[in-house]
């Protein structure tokens, strides 16, 4: 059955290293992975997203073979790997922890793979050799690995799993044990090691800025479920739902119901307006469907107003409010408007600090005025 | 300023203990009541005297005395080969032990934890005569040819010894990062080949430290063993007994200094083995 599904699959259209069909995983009773179907395509950088205990860390370790799935397949390269144990998959992991093997010296250390399959010792050592050049490490090979900065033993790591060429290299939260500075470093150097090496690489993470910055496509994941896939800007723009949008970045949801459809132009009467919302988007839904209205905090206008321009009274996408907390963060501010007098009735803006002044546009107590674009809202039913 | 650095030498902060006096004090007395006795020990074996009360001068003849005691040498040559059988099958057993605590999870595991470490808290005196019960009521065969009949002896001091290691390798492998051993079988290890690359060089030290435990315990058994030698199989421990049961000769001390040297040379050996290791791992 197998053969038959491999021969299928290798059809020269056909670019999916892999392809996750309903997988699941529950320990007991806690369901750590429900039913995801993933297609990552090769040569791609792909990132699997979500806050801790989302269960992105439990399908990367079935990828790697090191957790059986409850149900489910994983085929790699047109093989079937369900059932596959670590060993003998064509997938190499960098461990979160690095996992460098603290006896052996760093040549040792990224020769092993090679070692372990019973490769003659002058090619594992070349090989070995050309491998830490490629992580920038040249000359590092006789040291041990309590000689070398954490960043250093993570090239080690690196180096060891892309020796043996693998179709996939896995990496678990690969930068969240380094510091500020080096961790934006090495998202360039892992973009750029990607596109040297080709290899499909699929990376765990929390952080959103990480995958945003690296991914080819983002998975965000959720109580076990993938919730949307997709690439990084179309993530931001265009999420498919409230927890996407909520979870990529900063939002402002408005709860309403839609009350007209016309053409390209959806009416949504928001609970906390006066005026009904003009939201322009290709998806549509049909009158009396309750929906959130997403709108990120930089695609608000905000205004004073006593001295901003004359409100244009055919446009609805508006909103009176008074400021009621700043967070100031250097390259921009966040002003939190109260629009309603209600818990959720507050509208996150951010303005980007454009002068280079101590004094700030607005202050406490303002009356504002925000404005936006019709299409610079999203509307979710979900 | 100067005053100040005056002031703070003659008044040592609270966490100065040994610029304390009392400490130091409470530090000689420990060194004194712990080594006196086997100073005293060291020292008359040198005593050119029969009774070992009085110092009468110099000597080194009661080495030679005791190299030439047949009896003692060949229970002094029982005891090693002993100590070595038993450390040997004592680091086996007990790192496999360890390794199926660390590793499984199994019904009654708890029971079967607190048996494994019976042995250690079990009063020797019980373990002895249970010993002599258990090998008299299998019908263990007598009058075996060397080494043979110490086969008893070697058998019960595995029983005691093996606990030791299990738990010293058990708390070795507690910090033990379990992505190591992924990371072994991710780059195309079996079972086997994680073993022998991941798991078992984190667990060296315990083995060290664990075998040569075993060892000590094993040479200077005296209880257990009593119990289970026969005229055949005197250990050096049982030997020394028998032969002060007489009168303490410098003899015995010549040959209890011999034991003592043996001990701490193994001792100091194992410690530096293991400080090369650690500091090799350094650099």
């Amino acid at each position: 059955m197998t053969g038959d599904l491999g021969s299928e699959n290798r059809t020269p259209a056909d670019k999916a290293i892999i392809r996750i069909n309903s997988l699941s995983k529950n320990f007991g009773t806690i369901q750590a992975v429900d039913g995801v179907s993933l297609e990552i395509q090769a040569g791609e950088f792909f990132a699997l997203l979500g806050p801790s205990g989302c269960g992105k860390t439990t399908l990367l370790r079935m990828l790697a073979g090191l957790e059986t799935p409850s149900a489910g397949s994983i085929i790699i390269d047109g093989e079937d790997m369900s059932r596959v144990p670590a060993n003998r998959r064509p997938v190499n992991t960098v461990f979160q922890s690095y996992a460098v093997f603290p006896h052996l010296s760093v040549l040792d250390n990224v020769g092993y793979g090679l070692k372990v399959t019973g490769i003659r010792a002058v090619e594992v050592r070349d090989r070995a050799e050309a491998a830490l050049d490629l992580v920038k490490l040249e000359g590092y090979g006789a040291r041990m690995p309590d000689q070398l900065s954490g960043g250093q033993r993570q090239r080690v790591a690196l180096a060891r799993a892309l020796i043996k060429r693998p179709k996939v290299l896995l990496l678990d939260e690969p930068l969240s044990a380094l510091d500020a500075k080096l961790r934006e470093a090495m998202r360039h150097e892992l973009v750029n090691l990607q596109e040297t090496v080709g290899i499909t690489f699929i990376i765990v993470t929390h952080d959103q800025e990480e995958a945003l910055s690296m991914a080819d496509r983002i998975a965000v994941m959720d109580r076990g479920c993938v919730r949307q896939v997709a690439p990084p800007a179309q993530l931001y723009e265009f999420p498919t739902n409230r927890f996407v949008a909520d979870f990529i970045g900063s939002v402002n949801l408005l709860e309403g119901i839609v009350s007209a459809v016309d053409g390209a132009e959806m009416t949504v009467q928001a609970a906390l307006l006066a005026a009904p919302l003009r939201i322009v988007q290709d998806k549509r839904f049909v009158p009396g469907t309750k929906v959130w209205v997403a709108i990120r905090p930089e695609k608000i206008n905000m205004t004073k107003l006593e001295t901003g321009p004359t409100l244009r009274l055919d446009d609805n996408n508006q909103v009176e409010g008074i400021v009621e907390e700043i967070t100031y963060l250097g390259d921009f501010s966040i002003y939190h408007v109260r629009i309603a007098d209600r818990p959720e009735g507050l509208v996150k803006v951010a303005v980007p600090n454009f002068d280079r002044a101590t004094l700030r546009p607005f202050i406490w107590e303002d009356r504002v005025i925000l404005r936006w674009n019709p299409n610079s809202g999203v509307v979710l039913d979900s | 300023m100067k005053v100040r650095d005056n002031a703070r030498r003659i008044q040592p902060g609270p966490l100065e203990y040994t610029r304390q006096a009392w400490m130091r004090m409470i530090l000689l007395a420990t060194f004194v009541f712990l080594y006196t006795p086997i100073a005293t020990l060291v020292a008359f074996s040198f005593n050119d005297s029969r009774r070992n009360i009085v110092w009468r001068g110099f000597t080194t003849k009661y080495y030679e005395k005791a190299l030439a005691n047949d009896g003692l040498i060949e229970a002094f040559v029982n005891s090693l080969s002993i100590a070595f059988v038993s450390t040997f099958i004592s680091i086996i057993l007990g790192a496999m032990t360890a390794f199926m605590l660390w590793r499984f999870r199994f019904p009654l595991k708890p029971l079967y934890e607190g048996a494994v470490t019976l042995p250690i808290v079990i009063p020797e005196i019980c373990m002895g005569v249970a010993m002599l019960v258990f090998f008299a009521r299998i019908g263990w065969p007598t009058g075996l040819p060397w080494p043979l009949n110490l086969g008893q002896i070697a058998i019960a001091h595995v029983s005691f010894s093996f606990p030791f290691v299990a738990v010293v390798v058990r708390a070795r492998l507690a910090s033990f990062n379990p992505e190591i051993a992924e990371a072994a079988r991710d780059l195309g290890a079996g079972e086997w080949a994680v073993m022998r690359d991941a798991v078992i060089p984190h667990m060296r030290p315990g083995l060290l430290a664990g075998g040569l435990l075993a060892f000590t315990l094993s040479l200077d058994d005296f209880v257990i063993t009593f119990f289970t030698s026969g005229p055949e199989s005197v250990t050096f421990p049982v030997k020394v007994y028998s032969m002060v049961r007489f009168s303490v000769t410098p003899e015995v001390n010549a040959a209890s200094t011999v034991l003592v040297v043996i001990t701490v040379t193994v001792t100091a050996l194992a410690l530096w083995i293991q400080n090369k290791q650690s500091s090799e791992a350094r650099g």
